[in-house]
């Protein structure tokens, strides 16, 4: 049986019905074509799918669909508004931050949910926000360098 | 001067990186869409003796059932071995035997598991050195009748795929010229490539037969050639288009789940058929690292020179071995690492075995074999009591020096390497014990890798002029995250002195983008470049034709500067590219020539087969890359652990076309060098794979990284476009045999096998003690 629910997605207020079992992940991509967040593992240890919910970072994968009834959604297509990038992107491009562009969704949602608690996080605190997510291509070096640059020009406000 | 090729231009990809809009495979949704599944052997080695498939097919909504059968034709890359689906018998635990295309993943998964298959079991092979045995159960009765390249020599009746030898000089004489011998035995297991993007497939045929395949690959045309053979199809009615590749490292060079997809979607009545692997799909059925055992024999005299070395490296194949017998050529042709040695003899064997198939990874054998050379010249140096950098200097490839194929080699900047890690790593300065449990030691390791491919391998591109003046650049190199949109892109605004923004790169569809052989093996700046170079040159000198007739000027006295073709002599005798784009307007209004397209092709020059017994040649690649790294390492001898604190880094680069870029990857290369170093291997007990997930097997996290100093040479090699040799693949090799030297020196214990775990640590420490 289908469970019907109310959430806000990226600033938009949306009704749909979901199987109980299906996991937010596969209805912010399958239901809602929201194809920024990402599937590494579908199993909660590489990040890739790391979209917010009421502001904290989650893994997509491991969060039902039926739990955001009445919550606030951010992916990373609500990040920005489509002419201007958040500082975070800007941060990423500029620092080379990025290599094939598969983890970034995810690891630019979790520095966001990182910066929307801490307006001035330190490296360690980098470090520790995105330990769940994976990359295989950078070295992480810049992705560090990355946050740490977005806090300087007042990413974290 | 140069204005773009040398400059640090941001990714001409990054926008859509970092807005999520990329499109990878698993992305695209098409009508009408089926979706697949595949059901896998339980058994390492065995006979299939029946497959039912009646029931998977009245479950409804499952639209296609196929079995080996539908795909009988063996394709390889250098080697034939390998069926995309299982025919008459398994060759590992979780080989496809059947698939299904159903409405949805769910009705596909219970499908599969409707499939009952009769297996009558076999002795199976579970290592090389059990392999080679002559009563070793045989993996390929039928060896000796695969197709494969000239380059490879299979053994027919034993389950060796390919045997490359050297014998350069006498290591007789040579051992005899020896003040001391050492001998010395290494292992490597098997690793995955752990590229975060699962792999994935999409399939559909149209009323015509024509067939598109939709797959994030590494080599569009490579695949596309294979799948024809298998599927006995004309070339021109395969299209195949990788969307954006989640990272590749070797991973997804090969043809897998595309041959699985087109046979059921051609006969799912035109419809698209989808196939994800998950995470634990990847870890089983796609190429992994081959494990791989060293033995290296070293002769050297007393004032530290090297003059005999024989080597084996027995690789662990796994159960088809299409690509990972020139993995064990490339071992073979690079066997004593970038030294120079007058004496030797070295054998690299591949092997069958019933693991999940080997296949190319980041670096291409030299990670596996450089973790043995690199660990062994420094227990060398140690037992002559020689500085191991000393050592490696002294018996460096130099200018004039000979490789193991008897290649004489020019323009080498190893020991230029060698001087700038050594410094940046502060070579002479040693603090070892930190506190009464913790220890510190500093280890260092070269490398040098040649791209390893078939001699006559081409690339091919295309400039097209737009009306305006800008430029669609076509290729079918891949960018998997390297960043050669980027580079690629740079290369042609040099030569057409356009901006980088005013050209697009174009890549990855074999209908429309023009031959790459595949992007492997670190030669896609050397190679693609070349050709992207020859086509701007091209599009460039039809414009100044057209320009000379324009001025009635001489093409000599004409020059393409900053976007328009400009006289020496007479700087108002100037015309945009933008002008001249579509052709010359003459004075009485005709038109001639028509729009300009540059095309340029490349094939790397001289490149010869080496000789069957001695493995001796002029010139087996196309160039080398060398390279250094070293490590500064903190041992806690209570628990074991090791922590990387420092990495330094110096590759001759020949030019680095976008140094940034350049860096970037040396990072990357880094902190997987140090996965495989630390962290990473495949546990696989009776053929079965232990920890096929993020859990069980840790790829390094951000607090993994260590700091790192990167150092850029740039000797130039004369053939590369601007000089620009690959250096992607080379930046993890030197990385473990660096980690493992700073461990001895720290607490002067060897650990000879991957991954140097707490547990293999705390063990050596004790042992020592005794």
């Amino acid at each position: 049986m289908k469970h019907k629910i109310r959430f806000t997605i990226n600033g938009e207020v949306k009704e749909i019905e979901v199987q109980p079992n299906k996991t937010l992940l596969k209805m912010l991509r399958e239901d809602l074509d929201l194809i920024g967040v990402k599937e590494g593992c579908g199993a909660g240890e590489c990040g890739a799918c790391t979209v917010l919910v009421n502001n904290k970072p989650v893994n997509s994968c491991l969060m039902l669909a039926v739990e955001v009834d009445g919550k606030e959604i951010l992916t990373i297509e609500g990040l920005s508004d489509g002419i201007n990038l958040d500082p975070l992107q800007e941060s990423f491009l500029k620092h080379n931050a990025i290599q094939c562009g598969y983890c970034t969704p995810g690891m630019v949602m979790s520095a966001k949910a990182l910066l929307n608690r801490n307006s001035h996080p330190k490296e360690e605190d980098v470090k520790e926000a995105l330990a769940g997510n994976l990359c295989r291509c950078t070295g992480y070096k810049r992705i560090v360098d990355a946050v740490l640059d977005a806090v300087k020009k007042g990413g974290g406000k | 001067m140069l204005k773009y090729v040398g400059q640090s231009a941001l990714r001409v990809d990054g926008v859509r990186k970092v807005t999520g809009f990329s499109r990878y495979t698993d992305d695209l949704k098409l009508s009408g869409m089926l979706y697949a599944r595949i059901k896998k052997s339980p058994y390492p080695h065995a006979k299939i003796l029946k497959i039912d498939t009646s029931k998977a097919e009245k479950l409804p909504g499952v639209k296609v059932v196929i079995t080996g059968k539908d795909v009988p034709i063996r394709v390889g890359l250098y080697l034939e071995d390998k069926t995309f689906l299982a025919i008459d018998k398994v060759r590992f635990i979780g080989e496809p035997v059947a698939a299904v295309a159903a409405e949805s993943e769910e009705i596909a998964e219970e499908a599969v598991s409707l499939i009952e298959v009769d297996y009558k079991k076999l002795s199976a092979v579970f290592s090389p050195l059990e392999g080679i045995k002559p009563d070793a159960p045989l993996i390929h009765e039928d060896l000796g009748s695969y197709k494969h390249a000239s380059i490879i020599l299979p053994q027919s009746g034993t389950n060796i795929s390919n045997h490359y030898k050297i014998r350069k000089g006498n290591t007789e004489e040579g051992f005899k010229e020896a003040d001391f011998v050492f001998e010395n035995e290494f292992y490597v297991p098997h690793i995955q490539h752990s590229a975060i993007e699962n792999h994935c497939a999409i399939a559909q045929v149209d009323p015509e037969g024509k067939i598109t395949v939709w797959a994030g690959c590494q080599s569009p045309y490579t695949v596309r050639r294979t799948l024809a053979t298998a599927f006995n199809i004309q070339l021109n009615k395969i299209r195949v288009i990788s969307p954006a590749i989640g990272g590749g490292f070797g991973g997804k060079a090969g043809t897998t789940l595309e041959g699985i997809v087109i046979p059921l979607a051609q006969k799912a009545n035109y419809r698209p058929v989808k196939l994800s692997f998950s995470r634990e799909d990847v870890f089983t059925n796609t190429f992994i690292r081959q494990g791989m055992h060293a033995r290296i024999k070293t002769g050297v005299t007393k004032s530290g020179r090297i003059v005999a070395e024989e080597n084996k490296f027995y690789w662990d194949g796994g159960a088809y071995t299409e690509y990972g017998v020139n993995i064990a050529r490339a071992g073979g042709y690079a066997s004593t690492g970038p030294y120079d040695i007058p004496n030797v003899k070295a054998d690299s064997i591949c092997v069958y075995t019933n693991h999940p198939a080997g296949g190319p990874y980041r670096g291409f054998g030299m990670s596996e074999i450089h973790f043995a050379i690199e660990q062994n010249l420094d227990i060398v140096a140690h037992k002559i009591k020689m500085d191991p950098l000393e050592f490696r200097r002294k018996n460096a490839l130099k200018d004039g020096g000979r490789t193991v194929t008897g290649q004489v080699l020019e323009n080498v900047g190893f020991v230029e390497c060698l001087d700038k890690t050594a410094k940046d790593i502060e070579w002479d300065k040693r603090v070892k014990k930190v506190s009464a449990t913790k220890y510190r030691g500093k280890g260092i390791a070269g490398m040098y890798k040649a791209p390893s491919m078939p001699n006559n391998v081409g690339s091919s591109a295309i400039v097209k002029i737009n009306e305006d003046g800008t430029v669609n650049l076509l290729v079918t190199a891949m960018d998997l995250g390297q960043g050669s949109d980027t580079a690629l892109t740079q290369i042609a605004a040099e030569v057409l002195t356009i901006p980088i923004s005013q050209i697009s790169i174009i890549t990855g569809d074999t209908d429309c983008t023009p031959y790459e052989w595949q992007t492997v093996a670190s030669r896609t700046i050397y190679c693609c470049g070349n050709s992207i170079k020859r086509a701007a040159e091209d599009a460039k000198n039809q414009m100044l034709k057209l320009a000379s007739l324009k001025f009635g000027i001489p093409e000599n006295d004409l020059e393409l500067k900053d976007g328009q073709i400009i006289s020496k002599n007479y700087p108002d005798k100037k015309v945009k590219i933008a002008d001249l784009a579509m052709g010359l307007t003459m004075p009485d209004g005709s038109g001639i020539h028509g729009p300009i397209i540059g095309r340029g092709a490349f094939i790397p020059p001289d490149v010869k087969d080496t000789d069957k017994e001695t493995g001796q040649g002029d010139k087996p690649v196309a160039f080398w890359t060398f390279g250094v790294q070293a490590a500064e390492v903190e041992v806690d001898i209570e628990t074991g652990e090791v922590k990387v604190l420092k990495v330094a880094a110096a590759y001759d680069a020949g030019k680095a076309i976008n140094p940034e870029l350049v860096c970037a990857q040396i990072e990357g290369g880094i902190v997987q060098g140090l996965g495989s170093a630390l962290l990473e291997e495949m546990k696989i007990e009776e053929g079965k794979v232990l920890n096929p997930s993020f859990v069980d097997y840790k790829i390094p996290a951000i607090g993994d990284a260590p700091e790192m100093k990167i150092s850029i040479v740039e000797v130039p090699e004369p053939t590369g476009p601007w000089g620009a040799r690959g250096i992607a693949e080379p930046c993890m090799v030197p990385t473990a045999p660096a980690i493992a030297n700073a461990v001895f020196d720290a607490i002067g214990c060897r650990i000879n096998s991957l991954p140097i775990t707490a547990e293999k640590v705390l063990k050596a420490i004790k042992e020592k003690k005794k």
